[in-house]
């Protein structure tokens, strides 16, 4: 089947019902989606579809009905998005294994609600689980971004 | 003389070493010859050098040799090297170095003896000596006990104070300047006229020049580096998706498998049928293990769902398996021939609770597991004399020792290869999952395997935080906290994970009365004994270790006493207090939350203070009792680490131990059935989402004498602290985690 991921093409031959994050991770080598749960507790495999984020353990390969943008997608190193860079100005990550989930949920969410009041964003990052407790930076983060991306 | 005595006492000495292209700077371990062969991992004579500072053609590495499992230790040391050297962190290459005796922790096996870390008495003294040996004899390249920076602070300062020394040597001989007329800074030697010479260029005739010893390191006033914040060396790969993992390994030729073995733990397996997975797509092998199977396919999902088809015949677990049956071996072992410790056992008690009104109480704490988020996953391959493994680990030393033996190898042949860490919480202590690839790779040589385990398998087969059981009895008089009595009875930690690595555990287990026996508060008659429980499911360290749930039982009961009194619980505490850090730290955490003043209706507040790894921590939880249930408002926090390095990861630290305590308090536990643990993902062992997390405002003091880490002593104070706070709004005490059997959260 054919997956279009961070803009480049692909051709994979994987079962129907394999979830789109082992495809992502162990088909393509794009790692920065996580397993975490398998199960969709704790966020850490989000992606974009569309813009949109969603479980990639949760989601099969067949099922997949747009382009699939993962956190390399989002930005680089030397351009990172809003909220990368929202996240490296706050030090949110400790392990910061869950951060790629974090971050892509927190990006789709401030797409759809550029002024989000407090308890929306507590609403909106609530799935996704850190076990190190970032939590309140990852709320003053998503602040600044919200802030960054309505002034650009 | 005296300077020989010193080399020998601390067995290692700092010094440089040419290699190729260039220098290195760090530290000589030599054996020694009139003490115990066997404290040495050396052979007679053997000479063994460990860098922490290299400098070659390709540029300045700093080898930051503990663990990063998430709490920023990478940075940390970093720094304390940089701090000396004059380097930039961003503009050099950090590597954790390999598996080497000398890099092993001189501090962390003091936690395993009684010696209360306000104690300064010659007993403490000779006793932390004694924990240097006993750290030696176990090869403790461990990152754990929050022991990285006292551990590490003038060790990697003196490295890099000669390293800078040394290369301003050879600058001199360079330029026929004098020392005062040459500066460091940003990896070079900067010379009167404003050109620089780069300790790169160098290098090569530094490794020929006797290393300069014994220069002064620079007094906190002069510092560049320390006590400012930095941004984190991982904090752009890590928001960027671009961290490599152990899991994340990628390699030529890599195959994916994954392991599944007895839920009950140590039960064993009687047999297999492979029939139906082994025609599953994907599927290159199963394999026999110790207690289970192995799959090995070409996609980590194709092994999990071959996994789950094999059918195994698990044996039954030699453990008691239900709750009930844990419960009732821990009330069975207050008995006095299971006595453990009594280090504590001040004034009187049995005449001081001989008549008039005790309180009286228990508290029961469950098995919890670490589940950091990313699963025990390692690479290993397995060669012609060689096995190499990639992984997250606390204690490579161990990993190389064992993954040897059950290899066939020497030590010496494993080369262990410290990746980042997805979080650890004390998981990492354990190289089981390890040990679990090795044997794939034993029956698969030459392929590079990648081992991941389901989230399902960590669970249950974790080594949780042993479940305790508390009884309590004190007595108040005239407004006052009186008597005190606490005993504690728990399996032993220390018996069950020394028990893994094949070293014997000697003496009593200190872990078991941890942050209870060692509060620095003057009570009259106060009395900590703890009870060893038989062996039960195996268990490990987690987060804090034995203070994780004694500070619960302890200040839960000093709480319920100062009400019996009809005394401030701050107040009084601040009464009892003997030490005076500590007691700086209550009332700082007084004076921030506004300690006294009037919350409003159905508002509650509860304070808890525990001394731990030597950090004394002060918490103050605020709740409001609302129509859906307990919201936890905001926390207030001081501790006193003696030093910040960094305020930023302190902060973070710090609080994300607060949200470890309060989110396991809340709603997680381990219980078991038959031997398995019931609890097998997040949906049924949440711990904190983000929309209840308090306010949380945090104060690092710095009055304590001596510097110390900050992983864990966050975590203690903050499950009686929420109990403490629900008992003030409410009137509702609660004695048993988690809360939520109690109380609903929102």
């Amino acid at each position: 089947m054919k997956l279009n991921v961070n803009g480049k093409d692909h051709e994979v031959d994987v079962e129907d019902d394999m979830p789109l994050l082992w495809v992502l991770r162990d088909e393509l080598g794009i790692t920065g989606p996580k397993y975490g749960c398998g199960i969709g507790q704790c966020g850490a495999c989000t992606v974009h579809i569309d813009g949109i984020a969603v479980r990639s353990c949760q989601l099969a390969a067949a099922d997949v009905d747009g382009d699939v943008t993962t956190i390399e997608g989002l930005g680089t190193p030397q351009s990172m998005h809003a909220v990368q860079a929202a996240w490296v100005d706050h030090q949110v990550a400790q392990c910061g294994y869950c951060q790629s989930g974090q971050i892509m949920q927190a990006a789709s969410f401030l797409d759809l609600n550029p002024d989000p009041s407090d308890d929306q964003i507590d609403a909106a990052m609530s799935g996704n689980l850190c076990r190190c407790g970032t939590y309140p930076r990852i709320r003053a983060a998503v602040k600044t971004a919200a802030s960054k991306l309505q002034g650009a | 003389m005296g300077r020989v005595r010193t080399i020998a006492r601390r067995s290692f000495l700092v010094g440089s070493a040419a290699v190729l292209g260039g220098v290195a700077f760090g530290t000589y371990l030599y054996k020694r010859e009139v003490e115990n062969p066997l404290l040495d991992q050396l052979a007679p004579g053997e000479v063994a050098f460990n860098p922490y500072v290299m400098i070659d053609a390709d540029g300045i590495t700093l080898i930051t040799p503990r663990a990063d499992v998430g709490q920023g230790v990478y940075s940390v040391q970093a720094h304390l090297i940089a701090e000396e050297l004059d380097v930039d962190v961003s503009q050099v290459r950090l590597d954790p170095g390999p598996p080497a005796a000398a890099y092993y922790n001189h501090v962390v096996a003091a936690e395993g003896m009684p010696i209360a870390a306000v104690s300064d008495s010659f007993f403490a003294q000779a006793g932390r000596g004694a924990a240097d040996v006993a750290g030696k004899l176990l090869g403790l390249q461990l990152t754990g006990g929050s022991s990285t920076v006292p551990d590490m602070y003038d060790r990697l300062r003196e490295a890099g104070a000669m390293a800078r020394e040394t290369l301003v040597q050879a600058a001199m001989a360079q330029t026929g300047m004098a020392r005062d007329q040459l500066e460091t800074a940003d990896g070079a030697v900067n010379l009167p006229d404003g050109s620089q010479l780069s300790y790169v260029d160098l290098a090569a005739a530094a490794a020929a020049l006797e290393p300069v010893q014994d220069t002064p390191l620079r007094r906190p006033s002069e510092w560049r580096q320390l006590g400012h914040a930095h941004q984190r060396s991982d904090i752009v790969p890590k928001s960027t998706g671009t961290q490599d993992y152990g899991i994340d390994m990628q390699m030529d030729g890599l195959v994916h498998a994954t392991t599944r073995t007895n839920p009950a733990r140590g039960g064993g397996m009687r047999g297999y049928d492979a029939a139906e997975a082994e025609k599953m797509r994907g599927v290159q092998a199963i394999l026999p293990i110790r207690e289970g199977i192995a799959v090995v396919a070409d996609n980590t999902w194709r092994a999990f769902q071959a996994a789950d088809a094999v059918n195994c015949d698990w044996g039954d677990s030699p453990y008691i398996g239900e709750t009930e049956g844990q419960i009732a071996a821990l009330n069975a072992s207050f008995a006095k021939d299971q006595q453990d410790s009594q280090f504590r056992d001040d004034g009187d008690v049995e005449a001081a609770l001989g008549d008039g009104e005790v309180v009286e109480t228990a508290y029961q704490i469950p098995y919890l597991a670490h589940a950091p988020l990313e699963p025990m996953s390692v690479v290993v391959k397995l060669g012609a004399g060689r096995l190499d493994i990639w992984t997250g680990t606390q204690i490579p030393r161990f990993m190389q020792v064992n993954a040897a033996k059950l290899a066939g190898l020497e030590a010496e042949q494993v080369y262990v290869h410290v990746l980042m860490s997805g979080g650890s919480f004390g998981r990492r202590l354990e190289d089981d999952y390890v040990l679990q690839a090795v044997e794939i790779a034993q029956q698969m040589p030459d392929v590079p395997i990648k081992m991941t385990w389901s989230r399902e398998e960590d669970f249950t087969h974790d080594f949780p935080r042993p479940m305790q059981v508390a009884r309590a009895r004190g007595k108040v008089a005239q407004g006052e906290v009186t008597a005190f009595d606490l005993g504690i009875s728990a399996t032993s930690v220390t018996e069950s994970s020394l028990g893994r690595l094949g070293q014997p555990a000697m003496g009593p287990d200190v872990a078991i009365v941890a942050g209870a026996w060692d509060q620095p508060f003057a009570i009259p008659d106060y009395r900590v004994t703890g009870y060893r429980a038989p062996a039960m499911v195996p268990v490990s360290s987690w987060r804090s270790v034995g203070a994780s749930g004694n500070g619960f039982l302890h200040e839960s009961f000093m709480d319920e006493l100062c009400h019996a009194a009809g005394a401030d619980p701050l107040q009084e505490r601040l009464r009892l207090c003997s030490h005076d850090v500590s007691r700086k730290v209550l009332e700082t955490v007084g004076e921030m939350s506004g300690w006294g003043g009037d919350l409003g209706p159905r508002r509650g507040r509860g304070v808890a203070f525990v001394l731990a790894f030597g950090v004394p921590v002060a918490q103050v939880v605020e709740v409001t009792d609302t129509d859906d249930g307990i919201r936890i408002d905001r926390v207030f926090v001081a501790a006193d680490v003696g030093r910040v390095l960094d305020p930023v990861n302190f902060e973070a630290q710090v609080t994300g131990g607060v949200i470890w305590g309060l989110g396991h308090a809340m709603n997680c536990e381990l219980t078991y059935e038959a031997g398995v643990p019931q609890q097998n993902n997040y949906h049924a062992f949440e711990g904190m989402r983000l929309y209840q997390t308090p306010e949380i405002t945090v104060s690092g003091l710095e009055n304590g004498e001596k510097i110390r880490g900050i992983g864990e002593p966050g975590v203690p104070p903050a499950a009686p602290a929420l109990a403490n706070a629900i008992f003030d709004a409410t009137g509702q005490r609660i004695r048993e985690m988690p809360f939520d059997k109690h109380v609903r959260f929102v």
